[in-house]
């Protein structure tokens, strides 16, 4: 009866343990629709961007082109596409029953998101002392950092939700009960991904375009 | 069920998820290619602003497709509902960011 | 664990609603708190229309007319009007579908907390220092010079009981999506439960634009960022744009569930099937669908430039046309049914001509030329007070009415319902009727009193006499709601006699489980099907067996708590542009969100797997334990 409590082999265990329960099912589908409002939220996001993008008050102020980097950029973006990679190499193991690989895999991710949250942070900083380009300096500076950093808000938290899983399953092995909730941390991380792709091509590319 | 057929479906699971897994990696190594492309692109000085900007936005695309269908098994069975919904929102998401690089202005 | 009802104590009952995830529990906590919500804007109404009761009254100062003003907006849209709807959604949705509790029982009690935190903290600004004045719109231009902190009461507090709406729209969706019990497909739903669907589909939608606003809003008057400080490159356009995309979707989010509610009460009370179900269906679907590509008919007068004005004014007639197929389809409900008067069916009888009044005023205003003459007039205000009381008011109070027996066992007075019926329609005609004149007149909305002798005399005169009809009628209900619960006497399952969808077939109020065995659902209106093939029950559609139940849980109740407590913290940093920050406000900032995260945490590392009702259990109260 007890989640918990029910055994599997490799062979009992559901081709698709996320939505094999009922309680399963619900937070997929509604973890999809959280996504879908994210989507949303993002866009809004996005579109501020665009409106106020090179928006300062004087001259003076640095603008898009002057400031974004090609290298540091791509480097992020080759981070975390490779993290949503290592993501779905740990989905892959869960719905093959391998904890083990399936905890290292998460693991890994963690240590990618972790560098390109590290990374941000570095460009953030460097934003501010080199080029005086603060949250507060103009509006489009406002808008930018708005929109990256949640971006990375949202990594931020999701390092911290997948860390959670990892430590909080680590004796006691996959089942029914937590396969749902590695599934949609996974699902999670990817949609960070999606939104990173379009942050850097909006954002940094077409920025650099001017 | 008896042993013999379920390990035989085991057997044909793993071969499926197997399968599944290695059109994830090229997908992975497409969304590089695709990356790379767009990062020369924007790097490389001979082509106009006109020019490049579609193309990225255009590849930004096909590397969310992936990601929905590969990466995050949109196109498993029991994504109908919720494939609705990603498309409204896409939907609304488009509009707004169309309003917003057209009727704003000062 | 049964159910008989027994005699609890004060304290333990207070901390079952406290930690109850149960729909039905829920729906009661939204009543109240929604009730208490609209009484206090029913007030901020009453003190607008005393001061305007004369020219040039001194009632109030200018300064606390606007906050009066914005308050009564705010407080009816956002904290009385969802949260009343939000009870009859939770207290009817799950029992429509066949489900035991909705998709995420947790979640669910977690909306209503914040939803209640936000209330609150929003209307403590009265006593800190003065509430909110820029209008419920909150225009950037003018919030973002507001003196005090009104407009952080209001960013903040709309901020956290908008999270606690997003949440309780999902729950919804996934409810529909995935608890309808066998046989209940999309086509067979009860319109109350489409209409919620699409309502939440919209609350998913257009609440995102409406958080990130405000996010900016109060990023720029408390963390020193300059979205809308034009002299920094910001641009207040992007303020307006935000509020209504949110805006103009929120009175969808608003009105189609009263359509919904309409749609079950003309039925029952016809004694005929819905004439139409599926064009009403397609007409459900494509308001919400349009509902997304006609805000800017809110900015016509911003100067957005022809073509996009009339983009705009034609989307927006276009949504008469499915509103136009709505009235229709309740038109021809009644026509040929066996009707049976009673205080729900007069309301759903007085909302038909009275929205259709408010529609038409819309389609007036969806001509951008006309709405140049009519922005910003009492006829805007007459407009919008015709579909939201004409249609979402009445509905609350119908479905008060309609559903209380369901909700809580017992019959409202059928005699005080007529009575406050008849103050409140008339009441209300007399109110907002009369202020399509003082708009055509060029009387602007939102001033804090007039000249005399310009001809608006007499018209808000009489406004503000309708307004005291009104609030009798609220006054009368209140003590109806007194003497009900005093009463002793208990209804059976289907007290109207004609219910015709599924929650009618459950005792009332339905046991803590709600279906013994799940349904099996063999059409549409399921329980009248039921019943015409003589049976007393529902068909089940599984044996009996153990029920699996959710926890109860306090930690929705501190998460939201941490959110409010963070809320000060954030309104008193040091970078708030009103100057009295403190570095304190910091530190509860942090404290408060740590107490939210926190909670979160040990709500993910703690496993909760519900428990389950044993057969037995069950069986017994089926043999007569049962409260009915």
């Amino acid at each position: 009866m007890n989640l918990l409590d029910q055994k599997f082999t490799p062979q009992t265990w559901p081709e698709h343990p996320e939505t094999a329960t009922h309680e399963g099912k619900n937070k997929f589908i509604g973890f999809w629709l959280f996504l879908a409002g994210e989507t949303v939220l993002f866009a809004s996001l996005f579109a501020t961007y665009l409106a106020l993008k090179d928006s300062v008050p004087n001259s003076e102020h640095a603008l898009a082109a002057d400031i974004y980097s090609l290298e540091l950029v791509f480097i992020m973006t080759a981070i975390l596409l490779t993290s949503s990679l290592t993501s779905v190499y740990a989905i892959y193991h869960m719905r093959n029953y391998n904890f083990k690989q399936m905890q290292l895999w998460f693991f890994i991710t963690v240590l990618l998101g972790a560098s390109f949250l590290a990374l941000e942070i570095y460009e953030f900083n460097h934003y501010v002392h080199h080029y005086n380009f603060t949250f507060s300096s103009s509006a489009f500076s406002s808008a930018y950092y708005t929109l990256v950093g949640t971006h990375g808000a949202h990594v931020c938290f999701g390092l911290g939700w997948i860390l959670a899983l990892i430590f909080r399953n680590q004796k006691r092995g996959l089942n029914l009960y937590n396969a749902p909730k590695y599934y949609v941390a996974s699902l999670y991380w990817h949609f960070i991904d999606v939104v990173w792709v379009f942050i850097f091509t909006v954002v940094y590319l077409m920025g650099i375009l001017g | 069920m008896n042993n013999h057929e379920l390990k035989a479906q085991y057997e044909y699971r793993k071969r499926k998820s197997a399968e599944g897994m290695k059109n994830q990696f090229i997908s992975f190594i497409l969304m590089i290619f695709l990356t790379l492309v767009a990062f020369l692109a924007v790097g490389y000085d001979g082509f106009p602003k006109t020019f490049v900007i579609p193309i990225i936005l255009l590849l930004a695309c096909v590397q969310v497709i992936f990601q929905l269908y590969y990466f995050m098994h949109a196109s498993e069975k029991g994504h109908g509902m919720v494939m609705l919904f990603m498309y409204s929102a896409i939907f609304v998401a488009f509009i707004t960011v169309l309003c917003f690089m057209t009727i704003i202005w000062w | 664990m049964s159910s008989i009802a027994v005699k609890k104590g004060f304290a333990s009952t207070v901390w079952e609603y406290l930690t109850t995830v149960d729909h039905k529990k829920i729906a009661h906590l939204y009543l109240g708190a929604g009730g208490f919500f609209f009484l206090l804007g029913g007030i901020e109404a009453m003190f607008i229309r005393i001061q305007l009761m004369k020219p040039q009254n001194n009632f109030v100062n200018e300064q606390l007319f606007n906050e009066i003003m914005t308050m009564h907006g705010t407080t009816m849209i956002f904290l009385a009007a969802m949260p009343l709807l939000f009870a009859f959604m939770n207290a009817v949705v799950p029992l429509q579908i066949g489900a035991r509790d909705v998709a995420f029982p947790f979640l669910n009690a977690l909306g209503f907390w914040l939803f209640f935190w936000g209330g609150i903290f929003l209307n403590l600004s009265w006593f800190l220092g003065g509430a909110p004045d820029a209008g419920w719109t909150s225009y950037a231009s003018l919030s973002l010079r507001s003196e005090g902190h009104g407009i952080d009461f209001y960013t903040l507090g709309i901020q956290i009981s908008g999270f606690g709406t997003l949440m309780s729209g999902i729950n919804f969706l996934a409810t529909i999506i995935t608890m309808r019990a066998p046989g209940m497909s999309f086509m067979r739903m009860p319109l109350f439960t489409w209409t919620t669907f699409i309502a939440s589909s919209l609350i998913l939608m257009a609440f995102p634009p409406l958080t990130i606003s405000i996010f900016f809003l109060m990023f720029d008057r408390l963390f020193g960022s300059a979205f809308f400080d034009v002299t920094m490159g910001g641009n207040t356009i992007i303020w307006e744009h935000f509020f209504w995309i949110f805006g103009h979707p929120e009175v969808y989010i608003l009105i189609l569930p009263a359509f919904g509610i309409f749609s079950e009460i003309i039925p029952t009370f016809s004694r005929k099937r819905l004439f139409g179900y599926s064009s009403m269906v397609f007409a459900t679907i494509l308001i919400g669908f349009l509902g997304f590509m006609v805000w800017a008919h809110h900015m016509f007068t911003t100067g957005l430039g022809n073509v996009a004005n009339a983009i705009f004014a034609v989307a927006t007639m276009a949504i008469a046309v499915p509103t136009g197929i709505k009235i229709f389809n309740w038109l021809f409900t009644m026509w040929g049914g066996s009707i049976k008067i009673s205080v729900p069916m007069l309301y759903a009888l007085g909302f038909i001509p009275s929205f259709v009044m408010g529609g038409v005023t819309g389609v007036m205003q969806a001509a951008a030329p006309l709405d140049y003459q009519l922005h910003d007039t009492y006829f805007i205000v007459a407009h919008f007070h015709y579909v939201i009381i004409g249609g979402v008011v009445f509905a609350i109070l119908a479905a008060t009415h309609f559903y209380w027996p369901k909700m809580f066992g017992k019959m409202l007075s059928e005699k005080l319902g007529y009575v406050t019926f008849a103050f409140f329609f008339v009441g209300f005609h007399m109110t907002f009727f009369v202020q399509h004149f003082l708009g055509l007149m060029g009387m602007p909305r939102r001033v804090a009193t007039f000249l005399p002798n310009q001809g608006f005399d007499l018209y808000n005169f009489i406004s503000s006499m309708g307004a005291f009809f009104m609030a009798i009628g609220v006054i009368v209900l209140l003590v109806n709601v007194v003497v009900t619960s005093l009463k002793k006497e208990r209804v059976g399952n289907d007290p109207w006699q004609d219910g015709r969808t599924m929650e009618w077939a459950l005792s009332s109020p339905p046991v803590y489980y709600n279906f013994k065995q799940i349904p099996l659902v063999r059409g549409q209106d399921t329980w009248w099907i039921e019943k015409m093939e003589g049976k007393d029950e529902l068909t089940p559609s599984e044996p009996l067996q153990d029920i699996h139940m959710p926890n109860n849980s306090i930690i929705p109740f501190f998460i939201a708590l941490g959110l409010f407590i963070a809320a000060f913290g954030a309104m008193y940093n040091p970078l708030n542009s009103v100057g009295d920050g403190h570095p304190m406000g910091t530190v509860v900032l942090i404290l408060g969100l740590a107490l939210m995260f926190g909670s979160m945490l040990v709500r993910s590392i703690r496993d909760d797997l519900g428990y389950y009702i044993p057969k037995e259990d069950i069986e017994n109260d089926a043999k007569g334990g049962k409260v009915s």
